[in-house]
């Protein structure tokens, strides 16, 4: 099956994009050989991420397994993952 | 790997064969650029440094154009000062000299002005590019490669294709016992413990930690949030949201190669394999940094399209966006965007990465070349301008 979007280790909480996805699409996620369905509530850009699960506000999002920031509100499954909903940890002279 | 390279008396293969005339400080560049543009065979290297810094910086400028002097891609140098820069014009002249080349210099102040420099310039030039075409290339392989590694205007399938990608062509470099250096401290950010696992020793692993910790700080001293200067507006447009993630994906590009050491910025490595140099991520700076410590080929990935080559040293545009490719044709060299839907492996990718590397060492000129998109460089600075 042609996949839309990508999960690069098993951990991860989000998947990124592998082309410009619709809202309302039922998106075919490879994780590895497994294939996950999730419904996109928004439209989502090549290389863009979003939810894979339910993610709360404080919340470590993951990608490669690792922290790439943290959840600023919660972010629902199907939803856009970016700097709306997320910050950086590292580099911050303002905290 | 073989290809016909430029032998260098200090013992570095050049894969090019310019005169470089080297501007020493932001008050010469117009005329370094006058005496080559006239001048085949000459290549011009400008910048805005080398007066009015503190002496850390002042410093690094000097040690970066002696690195530049001395990279194997230049047979020759014609040095072009003001007459009252910071630059210390006369340690620049012994250190390439030392590597055995020939350097001239000219100070404009001294000459009379810019026309009767370049006028005088052109002259030395001219005998300069006669004696460079006479260096006859012999064969050289993989161990004579210096290669440079640069992602830049990266987007996430820069950390998905064409990292990855060029981290298998890397980890055969290692093998067949290239020189490979890889800069962009600040894209280290959020991924330095993989990096530091990646070292040969404890030791090493914790020099990385430092020069991230040193240059996290300089961020921080700022008091503000970085984002929107790392990653880039242009980073988050194609779908990076924190630097952490940019990291993650930025040193997807070692593959499994271990950091044998750890450098300062535009430092010759002493080593074989795959070194750190302490640098920040900005094209003009990084590109500049791996040219001093004397890379003979840089292989450059990019997600939206990063335009910039270097005057002396070939870099090649690798994308993994396939947007990319088919809207600028004219900057990108090589495409590995069917690595994103499985269409090619990692492992195919990075073979044609490999041979693509393999072609430009043995002169394939690359699209930044062939379009002379080079010479917006710049010297890293930490400190004001005073």
């Amino acid at each position: 099956m042609k996949r839309h979007a990508l999960v690069i280790k098993i951990q991860d909480n989000v998947a990124t994009a592998i082309q410009d996805l619709p809202a309302g699409l039922e998106a075919v996620v490879g994780i590895d050989e497994e294939i996950l369905s999730i419904r996109l509530i928004q439209a989502i850009a090549l290389g863009h991420k979003f939810a894979i699960r339910d993610i709360a506000r404080g919340e470590d999002v993951l990608k490669y397994n690792c922290v790439i920031g943290r959840a600023t509100r919660d972010i629902k499954i199907g939803e856009h993952a970016h700097v709306q909903n997320m910050e950086s940890l590292r580099g911050r002279g303002d905290l | 790997m073989k290809f016909s390279g430029y032998p260098r008396p200090d013992g570095q293969v050049g894969t090019r064969n310019y005169v470089g005339i080297i501007s020493t400080v932001v008050c010469a560049n117009e005329v370094a650029r006058g005496i080559a543009d006239k001048v085949n065979g000459c290549v011009a290297f400008s910048h805005q440094q080398g007066c009015c810094q503190t002496t850390p910086d002042l410093d690094r400028v000097t040690r970066t154009l002696s690195g530049l002097g001395c990279n194997p891609n230049l047979a020759s140098v014609l040095l072009v000062g003001l007459g009252c820069e910071g630059t210390k014009m006369p340690e620049v002249r012994q250190a390439i000299m030392a590597c055995g080349k020939k350097v001239e210099t000219l100070m404009i102040q001294e000459e009379g002005g810019a026309a009767k420099t370049i006028a005088k310039g052109i002259l030395l030039a001219q005998e300069m590019a006669i004696d460079a075409s006479s260096i006859r290339p012999r064969e050289c392989g993989t161990g004579d490669i210096v290669l440079g590694l640069k992602c830049g205007s990266s987007d996430t399938t820069s950390g998905l294709a064409s990292n990855p990608s060029l981290g298998m062509a890397v980890e055969r470099f290692v093998e067949e016992n290239a020189t490979i250096i890889m800069g962009e401290v600040t894209e280290f950010i959020g991924a330095e413990h993989i990096l530091a696992a990646q070292a040969k020793d404890r030791k090493t692993g914790q020099k990385i930690l430092d020069l991230v910790e040193r240059m996290e700080n300089r961020a921080k001293a700022v008091g503000f949030d970085m984002r929107g200067g790392q990653p880039t507006p242009g980073n988050i447009a194609g779908g990076l949201t924190t630097i952490e993630e940019k990291s993650l994906g930025a040193i997807a590009k070692i593959g499994n190669a271990v950091v044998q050491a750890v450098y300062e910025y535009g430092e010759k490595p002493g080593v074989k394999g795959l070194v750190i140099m302490d640098s920040p991520g900005r094209e003009p700076e990084l590109l500049t940094g791996l040219a001093a410590a004397g890379c003979n080929v840089i292989a450059f990935t990019t997600g939206r399209g990063a335009p910039q080559g270097f005057p002396f040293v070939p870099v090649i545009k690798i994308t993994g966006n396939e947007k990319t490719w088919n809207n600028l044709r004219d900057h990108m060299d090589l495409s590995v965007h069917q690595v994103m839907d499985g269409g090619e492996s990692l492992g195919q990718a990075g073979r044609r990465i490999y041979q693509a590397i393999e072609a430009v060492a043995a002169g394939t000129r690359t699209k930044a070349e062939i379009s002379g998109y080079v010479q917006a460089m710049d010297i890293y600075v930490t400190g004001p301008v005073i």
